[in-house]
């Protein structure tokens, strides 16, 4: 994986959009490494006894999925500085899976510091899931 | 009852360490499907400058959430874990979270607000090692109004 370069990076570059599978299986491993056991989850019946409409991705599953992203474009995970969004819709997981499309823009690029800000875009069945999910990334 | 505002601005003891291990990491990112090898290769990490294996970007919130256990679960707080829905999360990372690093964190309610019959509940925990710091977690909860609420 080779790192970004700050003068070869500019407001308006893109990566993506990928697509990433999120099946029960994923969640339940997502569970275990998280320690987030909360059965809406895991449990289809749990999940719409409390009035969902199926079982529903970890927040910070997908969160976590539009970082592994934003790490790869950037070309190592530690470039990541600084990461935040707001999770606006839940990603809804059937029995047979689901899937979320991870897409990314730079919004601005300091070229002193060698940082650039970008904001991800992650959907699932074409509505938006999170909102001002905003990474800065150190580049060389 | 409803959430305990008085909570606002308080700060709670450290808690830990929690211990980082190459396989926490490498479960983690699997589960979030990051093949970076900085999370699976320890010579790949140590060339890049890191003593061992480093964490996703997210990885922090594991150990964020093991120190707001001390305040979401304490009876006065208010708060009804089962009506409680993530609204914001955000990490500032001073160094990457690496295998082998102990962890302690210091957790701080940042500000409780009403809006709409709900509670937003902003906490800040910072996490250190060897008391140099590590990752700055930030994350708004919404606690659901209720009937009772």
């Amino acid at each position: 994986m080779s790192t970004r370069i700050a003068a070869e990076t500019q407001a308006g570059d893109t990566f993506g959009p990928q697509r990433v599978p999120v099946t029960r299986e994923t969640l339940v491993a997502y569970a275990d490494a998280s320690g987030d056991q909360n059965p809406i989850h895991q449990d289809e019946d749990f999940a719409k006894g409390v009035g969902l409409p199926d079982v529903i991705a970890h927040g910070m599953w997908t969160m976590g999925a539009a970082g592994s992203a934003v790490s790869a474009w950037a070309g190592g995970a530690d470039r990541v500085v600084e990461f935040g969004t707001r999770f606006t819709k839940p990603v809804v997981v059937p029995a047979d899976g689901a899937e979320v499309e991870i897409a990314g823009t730079v919004k601005s690029v300091d070229p002193e510091a060698r940082r650039a800000v970008v904001e991800v875009t992650v959907t699932a069945g074409g509505d938006k899931v999170l909102g001002r999910c905003l990474a800065t990334v150190q580049l060389d | 009852m409803p959430v305990n505002a008085d909570f606002q601005g308080r700060s709670f003891p450290p808690s830990g360490p929690y211990a980082v291990s190459a396989a926490d990491i490498a479960a983690f990112a699997d589960a979030v499907g990051s093949d970076d090898p900085l999370h699976h290769d320890a010579e790949v990490a140590r060339a890049a400058g890191h003593a061992d294996v480093i964490a996703p970007p997210t990885f922090a919130v594991t150990l964020a959430q093991r120190c707001d256990a001390a305040y979401v679960q304490d009876p006065d707080s208010g708060i009804d874990y089962s009506r409680v829905v993530h609204g914001e999360q955000k990490f500032v990372h001073h160094r990457p979270i690496t295998a082998g690093d102990e962890v302690l964190g210091e957790l701080t309610v940042d500000s409780i607000r009403s809006a709409g019959g709900h509670s937003m509940i902003t906490t800040r925990t910072e996490l250190t090692v060897d008391g140099q710091p590590v990752c700055t977690s930030s994350s708004t909860i919404v606690v659901r109004g209720g009937e009772d609420a």
